[in-house]
C-alpha cells in the first residue's frame, strides 16, 4: 500500500503551519522527514495517520492494506506512550484485544514480536523497570503485532542517548532487511535520516514547505557509519537547513 | 545518619590535608567538598507512631492516677475502657455498630459510586462539564449537616434521611477528585489509543479509568473522613442506635467515660477505614511503587 500527501496545508487559527505539501510514499521505503524544529513535521506525521484534521489538501492510501493488518497506519512515538500500569505482555495484548485476539491467539503474535525485537526475557515487566531503549523496542513490537502497512515513526530514538540510538537504528535496519516496511520517519537528526532512509524531505521552517527530496541510493545493509558518499549526503542537509535551523531558532514562539 | 557523615570529614579534615599532601600547589590548604544533598526523602518507620499512642495515653494515665488531670474534665484511659468493656458486655456495642457501619457503608458506597459516574462525566463530556462544575462548586462549600432538617422532611426520621446525608457528603469530594484525575490521565496515551484503532469504550475502560485510580482512590480517603463525621452528626440527632447517638446519650448524661469510648471507637473507624484504602492502594496501583 502506498500513501499520497495532496497539497496538504495546515493551519492552528491564524497560524500557518504547513503550505501545500505533495508525497508519494511508496511502499516498502522508508522516507524520513527532517527540518527545524517547530517546522511542523510532527504536524504532518499526525495529519498522514489521520489523529488531525488538514485544513486544506488530503492523505490517500493507494491500494489495500497487506492481508492480517490490523491498524495499516501505525505510531512510534518518541514518549514510547506505554501504559505504565500493563506489562510488556500486557501493553502489546492492549491492541489487539479490540481485533478479537486473546489467550493463545494474542500469544502467539506477542511471543512472536517480541522475539523479533529481542524482548522475550521481558514479557513479564513493567514498562518503570525498563530502560528507555528497552521501552521504545516493546513499543516497536506494539507497532509490529498489528502488522501495519505504514509505520509513522514520531522521533522514535530522540528521547535516547547516543549509544542506545545506535543500537536501535540497527535493530530498525536488521528488521527491515529482514522483512522489508513501510515507514515515515520523522527526526531532526540528520545522521539517523541518512542511516535509514530512502527518500529524506527537507522541510523549510514555519510555515513547512518542501525545499527538497533528497534520494539516497546505497541499500540499507551496506550504510556504515564513515561511508564518505553518506557523509557527503549528511553534509549537504545541513547547508540546507543550516540557514532555516538559525531563523527558526531566532523566532519568537508565539509570533 | 546523613548529619554525621557530612561532620565526620569535616573533623579530620584539617589534619588530615596538610598530611597526606595529595598533588597540587604547596602551601594550600585542601578542603573536602560539604556535603550539601540529601534529605526531602520520607522514609516509612512503623513504629513511631505506636510509641507516640503508647506514650500520650500513659501520661494521660498518670495525669489522672496524680490528679494532674481532674476527674470532671478528663476521664482516664482505664475508665474509659472499662465503659468499653460495659459496652461490649451488654451485647449494645454490636448495635451500635451494626446501625452505624450499615448506614456508613450505603452512603459512601452510593455517594462514591455516583461521584465517581458524575466524575468521568465530567471529564469525558464538554457539556456534563460546562453544567455540572458550576453546580459542584456551588453545594459543595454547603455543611451537609445544616440541611439535616431538609432531608429529614423529604425522606423522614428513619435510615434513609441519615444515608441521604452520607451519601450527599460523600459524592461531591468524589465528583471533584475524579474529574481531576480524568483530566490529569497522559494525553499522549489517549492519542496511542486512538492511533492504534481502540473502542471508545476501550480507551476509558483501559486507559483512562486506570490512569484516574490513583486521584480517585486519594479522595476516597477523604470521603471516607467526611463520611464518618457525617454519620456522627447524623446520628445525633434522632437515632436510638449507632456510635453517634451512644456518644450523644453519653454527653447528655455527662458520662465522659462513656463519652470518650464512644469516641475512640470513631477513631478506630477512621483507621480501619484508612488501612483498607492503603491495602486497596497497594494492590490496584503496584505498578506505580
Amino acid at each position: 500500500m502506498d500513501l499520497k500527501v495532496d497539497s496538504l496545508s495546515h493551519r492552528y487559527g491564524e497560524m500557518p503551519v504547513l503550505e501545500d505539501i505533495d508525497l508519494h510514499i511508496e511502499s516498502g521505503q522508508i522516507v524520513c522527514v527532517i527540518g527545524p524544529s517547530g517546522c511542523g513535521k510532527s504536524t504532518l506525521l499526525r495529519l498522514i495517520g489521520g489523529l488531525e484534521r488538514p485544513t486544506a489538501g488530503r492523505v490517500l492510501q493507494l491500494g489495500d492494506p497487506p492481508d492480517g493488518c490490523l491498524n495499516p497506519l501505525t505510531y512510534i512515538f518518541q514518549d514510547f506512550a506505554l501504559l505504565p500500569w500493563r506489562t510488556v505482555r500486557g501493553n502489546i495484548s492492549l491492541v489487539l484485544e479490540d481485533h478479537g485476539f486473546r489467550g493463545r491467539r494474542a500469544d502467539a503474535i506477542i511471543d512472536d514480536v517480541l522475539a523479533r525485537t529481542k524482548l522475550s526475557d521481558f514479557k513479564a515487566a513493567y514498562p518503570r523497570q525498563l530502560s528507555g531503549g528497552m521501552k521504545q523496542r516493546v513499543a516497536i513490537a506494539r507497532a509490529l503485532a498489528v502488522k501495519p502497512a505504514v509505520f509513522l515513526m514520531d522521533e522514535p530514538l530522540s528521547a535516547l542517548d547516543s549509544q542506545t540510538r545506535e543500537l536501535l537504528m540497527d535493530d530498525l535496519i536488521g528488521l527491515w532487511l529482514r522483512e522489508t516496511f513501510t515507514a515515515v520517519y520523522v527526526t531532526h537528526n540528520l545522521n539517523e535520516a541518512v542511516r535509514l532512509g530512502h527518500k529524506i524531505v527537507v522541510l523549510s521552517r514555519r510555515p513547512g514547505r518542501i525545499r527538497e527530496i533528497v534520494d539516497i541510493d546505497t541499500p540499507l545493509g551496506t550504510r556504515e557509519i564513515g561511508d564518505p558518499a553518506l557523509r557527503d549526503r549528511q553534509q549537504h542537509l545541513w547547508n540546507l537547513m543550516r540557514e532555516e535551523a538559525l531563523a527558526a531558532d531566532r523566532e519568537l514562539a508565539d509570533a | 545518619m546523613p548529619d554525621t557523615s557530612a561532620t565526620q570529614p569535616e573533623e579530620t579534615s584539617g589534619a588530615d590535608s596538610r598530611t597526606s599532601n595529595p598533588p597540587g600547589p604547596p602551601g594550600e590548604v585542601l578542603r573536602p567538598v560539604p556535603f550539601r544533598g540529601g534529605g526531602f526523602a520520607p522514609r516509612r518507620i512503623g513504629v513511631v507512631g505506636w510509641i507516640l499512642f503508647t506514650v500520650i495515653l500513659l501520661l494521660w494515665e498518670l495525669g489522672s492516677r496524680t490528679g494532674v488531670i481532674s476527674q470532671l474534665t478528663l476521664p482516664a484511659p482505664s475508665e474509659a475502657l472499662t465503659a468499653f468493656a460495659d459496652l461490649v458486655r451488654s451485647g449494645l456495642l454490636w448495635r451500635h455498630l451494626e446501625a452505624s457501619l450499615s448506614r456508613l457503608l450505603v452512603g459512601w458506597f452510593f455517594g462514591a459510586l455516583l461521584g465517581i459516574t458524575v466524575g468521568f462525566a465530567i471529564g469525558l463530556f464538554s457539556l456534563a462539564r460546562a453544567g455540572m462544575v458550576p453546580l459542584v462548586a456551588a453545594i459543595f462549600p454547603i455543611p451537609k449537616i445544616a440541611l439535616l432538617p431538609l432531608f429529614i422532611v423529604w425522606f423522614g426520621i428513619g435510615e434513609e434521611s441519615k444515608v441521604a446525608v452520607i451519601l450527599f457528603g460523600t459524592f461531591f469530594p468524589t465528583v471533584i477528585s475524579t474529574y481531576g484525575g480524568v483530566d490529569n490521565v497522559d494525553r499522549s496515551l489517549i492519542r496511542m489509543g486512538q492511533s492504534f484503532g481502540l473502542r471508545r469504550f476501550s480507551i476509558i475502560w483501559k486507559i483512562i479509568l486506570p490512569g484516574a485510580l490513583p486521584a480517585i482512590l486519594s479522595g476516597m480517603r477523604i470521603s471516607a473522613s467526611i463520611a464518618i463525621i457525617l454519620l456522627v452528626a447524623a446520628e445525633m440527632i434522632g437515632a436510638e442506635f449507632g456510635i453517634g447517638a451512644y456518644v450523644m446519650q453519653a454527653g447528655n448524661l455527662m458520662a465522659t467515660d462513656q463519652l470518650v469510648a464512644g469516641v475512640a471507637v470513631l477513631s478506630v473507624f477512621g483507621l480501619t477505614v484508612s488501612w483498607l484504602i492503603g491495602r486497596a492502594e497497594r494492590y490496584l496501583l503496584r505498578w506505580r511503587s
